[in-house]
């Protein structure tokens, strides 16, 4: 921040906690931005002259005597074209020394959009994996996590989800990114030559907790700029959710809030939900879509992270290794995307739904022959033929290293149906079978 | 001279104000930061500090910043022009803001109040009123808008003059009343209440005694709702609570639908704005919006605001009550909203109770589903509120404090089950886990008696009964293998499949399936019921399970065709050739 006329400098902190700092100053507005001995800091709480500031990188170090530079304005950003292939800290500021971007300065963490002006999202976002675009399809302006353990390579998941699919912005927010992930992901953006659409702002685990919090606002301040000045389709990508909640109730302990359900902090819903409702389809063809990841402990989805994502979020990706084919897939059954009624069987070919459900049925006949199988019971014929389906079925479709058209899914899926089963069995709607059921 | 203040102090929403005059608790206060003006709403009182909950960011805000007591509590604006409106939770009309983006202190208001109205007095000078009687009418939209005696009137009052018919302004003064003392007052179409405070000008509000016709089987069948009776649907995300309630809003029989949407998500809200006005009520033939009003404070706008929305649509709800309608009101959800209570019982630092909920979470729900039901009017005629709130339940336990208060509360419960959800029997209420008070009234048993059928109450626990049979042999069949038990072990469980495949799920998304009126509910009950009787002659459980598949699969053409029609019958006759395969005399 450049220095101004108008700043008002103190000198006299009167108290210092591990993230927090106070004193005695004047005229302070709430949410207002400070450095303290060059840190930055925001004002979060006013009693009367007293002022708690919370300081972003920790108070290690920090003085009873530091300076603290008051700046009169909330934590801003940036915005214009040049933002298109830049790489920024959680602050804002560009990595690796860049010059700073000249813009129009925006308030991060803005108003919301009136429910009245959104529109209903409706156009498909194909990313070749099956497992989401066959069933659970992502739509412009919906927002939706993967929920995955952290052994699983959501990272590489994610990048590859972002490449394939047909944005015009994609904008990398890194909350805790390990640094080999963040080189990861900046090694695949530019081998593919997609730099020039990809903007990433990065909290990498070896810098402070706090300053997370930051970053899922930075990013969308940027990619509102793109969806509503330019009218653009901007796909977010926020990675990891669940360390973002972590910072959040580090900061609220430190304030002596009252921890809810799992040491989180009680406001915890409307803090993610005000992040992921920035997931919007404009009226004029800009539209902001979520692509997050919350890591699990142990596949608990009943933990306050992702129990308060799920009701917030349009659905859900779960990751799993599947143990028959070695591959991870993404789970049909505990997978949902809320807003594919409004794209599957209209913007995609007429088979797609009945495709879908007829195929995550025999999955799922193929997994009570399997508990069958474990129980000591006998397989009958269908159970074996369920059996083999399943295994080509995750192989060819589910697994996340496929990579196709929807039109070659579906296909491929009538294909298998037709290898084992009968057009009974399958029992989806005559006229389609008449039409798709492979000839020979 | 109202109250004035200085903020002195600033705890993200949470507000300190220095004041220098009297502050009633829950008195409305404006805020001005750098020229915006914010509602806010005083919630404790310390000497002469007030804290106020502000309904928006508190961004910006400096101490020493100026603010003004309006010396009310927070109020909505009742008259005609309310229905189908799109309303925030603090009822700002939300078409009227410009731009995109909701601006701070962008107070719309609520009705048009420059719009006319075509004005038939009730009423002639001379008599005598109280508060909520009929004065005239106006057309709004399909339904007489009455324009009544103000509900702040206490005591009765003659009408002094009243306007003959004709088109009148909404603010203009349509009737003078005089009060006992020889006060005169003006009344105009408008009136205001404070939506925290319950409307009962009404003569009586006795037990419910008819049950309101939604039809979902589920509901209607085996747990009802009362006309002017609460519910809840509580149950894990993905579980189809939405969906559930879409259907209510769409099929239910009422004459109007409240929505209040407080802390969930744009886009499903997006879905009513994009659907509502296209499709038709079936009762009615009139679009869907023409009965509705939204209260939309979905989960990125401001929190506090999020306490008032249910408040602000159950006062609109009593409002049409008392013009003898029958109202339903939807609340998605009010965990939501006990989570904005949270909040701000963690801010002003008060002992927490279960799961840092403030101690009288359990007394607030019960007081705000109290509000509900069906009353008397002073006319003797009636109206009613109907109230169903969904609850999310955290991490899907049903024993988390505010499903907890909520299940003392509401006399109807819908637990939508994770695992019917999972297996795809839709809508997941478990209907053993689901219960209504409703089915035990006398007043309720007599009314089905007389509307449905004689028998039909000792039918619907004959139903449940069967399900709880088939789920108890079910565990059994699981644990032995289909052979380690006896072969009527199966037909038991198959019959109770039946009435889980008939008549428990039902297909949201066919268009005759979605909605099944009584009389066709009747009918298909009676069916099943009537093969829950009968006795097959079967060789082993292979066997049993094929033919009841066979049943099973006709009677769901039965559901998927139109009553009686042609294609109806014809799965009809289909079923008795099925029967007469094994059936045993």
């Amino acid at each position: 921040m450049e220095t101004k006329a108008f700043q008002r400098i103190y000198t006299q902190l009167t108290g210092i906690t591990k993230a927090t700092v106070t004193l005695k100053a004047q005229g302070v507005a709430n949410d207002e931005l400070a450095s303290v001995a060059g840190r930055l800091a925001q004002v979060v709480k006013i009693m009367g002259d007293t002022v708690t500031l919370q300081v972003f990188s920790g108070t290690e170090d920090i003085p009873t005597n530091a300076e603290v530079v008051f700046y009169g304005e909330p934590p801003t950003l940036k915005v214009g074209d040049d933002l298109a292939g830049r790489f920024f800290d959680a602050y804002g500021k560009p990595m690796f020394g860049a010059a700073e971007i000249e813009g129009e300065k925006v308030e991060i963490g803005g108003p919301s959009v009136n429910p009245l002006r959104r529109k209903q999202p409706s156009e498909l976002i194909a990313t070749g994996i099956a497992g989401i675009d066959l069933n659970n399809t992502l739509v412009t302006g919906q927002k939706i996590p993967f929920f995955a353990d952290p052994d699983q390579p959501y990272n590489q998941v994610m990048a590859n989800v972002a490449l394939r699919a047909q944005a015009d912005k994609i904008i990398l927010g890194g909350m805790g990114l390990p640094n080999d992930d963040f080189l990861y992901f900046k090694n695949v953006f530019e081998n593919a030559g997609a730099l020039d659409r990809i903007i990433s702002f990065v909290n990498t685990t070896e810098q402070p907790a706090v300053e997370r919090l930051l970053v899922p606002d930075m990013a969308l301040a940027a990619a509102e700029y793109f969806a509503v000045q330019k009218n653009e389709k901007v796909l977010v990508l926020l990675t990891d959710m669940t360390l973002y909640a972590d910072a959040l109730s580090i900061v609220s302990n430190r304030m002596d809030q009252i921890p809810s359900k799992d040491s989180m902090p009680g406001s915890l819903y409307s803090d993610l939900a005000k992040i992921y409702e920035k997931a919007v389809q404009f009226p004029e063809g800009g539209s902001i879509t979520i692509i997050a990841v919350t890591t699990l402990s142990g596949g608990d989805i009943t933990h306050a992270v992702p129990d308060n994502t799920g009701y917030i979020t349009e659905g859900q990706w779960y990751l799993r290794s599947d143990s028959d084919t070695g591959k991870v897939i993404v789970d049909p059954f505990r997978s949902l995307s809320r807003l594919k009624q409004l794209v599957i069987g209209k913007k995609t070919r007429e088979d797609h739904p009945q495709v879908m459900n007829a195929a995550v049925r025999l999955y799922a006949d193929a997994a009570n022959a399997k508990t069958k199988l474990e129980n000591g019971f006998d397989l009958t014929d269908y159970d074996e033929r369920a059996l083999n389906f399943a295994r080509d079925y995750s192989e060819k479709l589910l697994a996340i290293d496929v990579n196709i058209e929807v039109e070659v899914m579906l296909n491929t899926a009538w294909h298998l149906f037709a290898k084992y089963f009968t057009q009974t069995e399958v029992a989806i709607k005559n006229e389609l079978v008449q039409k798709y059921w492979p000839k020979n | 001279m109202s109250t004035t203040g200085k903020v002195t102090g600033i705890i993200s929403n949470l507000v300190l104000v220095e004041v220098d005059g009297p502050v009633a608790q829950n008195e409305i206060c404006y805020i001005t930061v750098m020229g915006t003006r914010l509602m806010a709403e005083v919630i404790k009182m310390i000497g002469k500090t007030a804290y106020v909950q502000v309904f928006e960011s508190t961004r910006g805000l400096k101490v020493g910043d100026g603010v003004e007591f309006s010396g009310h509590m927070l109020e909505v604006t009742l008259g005609p022009g309310l229905l189908s409106k799109n309303y925030d939770g603090l009822q700002h009309d939300l078409a009227k803001m410009d731009g995109i983006f909701l601006k701070r202190g962008d107070y719309t208001e609520a009705l048009d109040m420059d719009s006319q109205w075509e004005f038939t007095p009730l009423v002639e000078a001379g008599v005598q009123v109280g508060a909520a009687d009929w004065l005239g009418e106006v057309p709004e939209g399909w339904l007489k808008h009455k324009i009544m005696v103000p509900f702040v009137l206490e005591g009765r009052y003659t009408v002094k003059s009243i306007v003959p018919q004709g088109t009148y302004s909404l603010t203009d003064t349509i009737a003078v009343l005089t009060s006992a003392e020889g006060d005169d007052i003006n009344v105009s179409m408008v009136q205001r209440w404070p939506v925290k405070r319950a409307i009962t000008a009404y003569r009586e509000k006795p037990r419910p005694s008819r049950i309101l016709e939604t039809g979902v089987r589920v509901i209607d069948t085996l747990n009802p709702i009362a006309e002017g009776g609460t519910g809840f649907i509580p149950g894990p995300f993905g579980c189809g609570k939405t969906v559930l309630q879409h259907a209510l809003a769409k099929q239910a029989n009422a004459d109007m639908i409240i929505m209040a949407a407080c802390g969930e998500r744009a886009n499903e809200v997006v879905e009513i704005f994009a659907e509502f006005p296209h499709l038709d009520d079936p009762r009615t033939g009139r679009k869907l919006m023409e009965r509705t009003t939204i209260i939309c404070n979905t989960s990125n706008m401001p929190v506090a605001s999020r306490e008032a929305s249910v408040y602000t649509a159950m006062t609109i709800g009593e409002y049409y009550r008392a013009m003898g309608l029958k109202v339903l009101l939807l609340a998605d959800s009010t965990s939501r909203w006990a989570q904005a209570l949270r909040e701000m019982s963690n801010r002003l630092e008060e002992l927490p109770g279960p799961d840092a909920f403030p101690m009288d979470l359990g007394a607030i729900i019960a007081n705000f589903y109290a509000r509900a039901g069906m009353v008397y009017l002073n006319n003797g005629q009636t109206g009613s509120v109907t109230f169903i709130g969904t609850v999310s339940p955290a991490g899907g336990n049903l024993k988390e404090p505010v499903t907890d208060s909520t299940k003392k509360a509401a006399r109807c419960f819908y637990a939508l089950s994770q695992q019917r959800a999972d297996s795809k029997r839709y809508p997941a209420i478990d209907a053993m886990d689901s219960y209504s008070k409703y089915i035990e009234y006398p007043e309720i048993q007599d009314f089905l008696k007389q509307t449905v059928g004689e028998e039909w109450v000792s039918m619907v626990y004959k139903a449940r009964n069967t399900v709880q049979r088939g789920k108890e042999v079910a565990e059994q069949i699981n644990i032995l293998g289909d052979d380690g038990v006896p072969l009527e072990y199966h037909d038991r469980y198959w019959k109770s499949e039946i009435v889980d495949f008939v008549i428990l799920q039902q297909d949201a998304f066919d268009n005759i399936d979605a909605n099944c009126p009584l009389k066709r509910q009747k009918y298909m009950l009676e069916k099943v019921m009537g093969i829950a009787d009968m006795s097959f002659k079967f060789e082993g459980f292979e066997q049993c399970a094929t033919y009841y598949k066979r049943i099973i699969n006709t009677l769901r053409q039965m559901n998927y065709a139109e009553f009686q029609s042609p294609d109806f019958k014809k799965y009809e006759a289909e079923l008795q050739e099925i029967f007469n395969e094994r059936k045993l005399a």
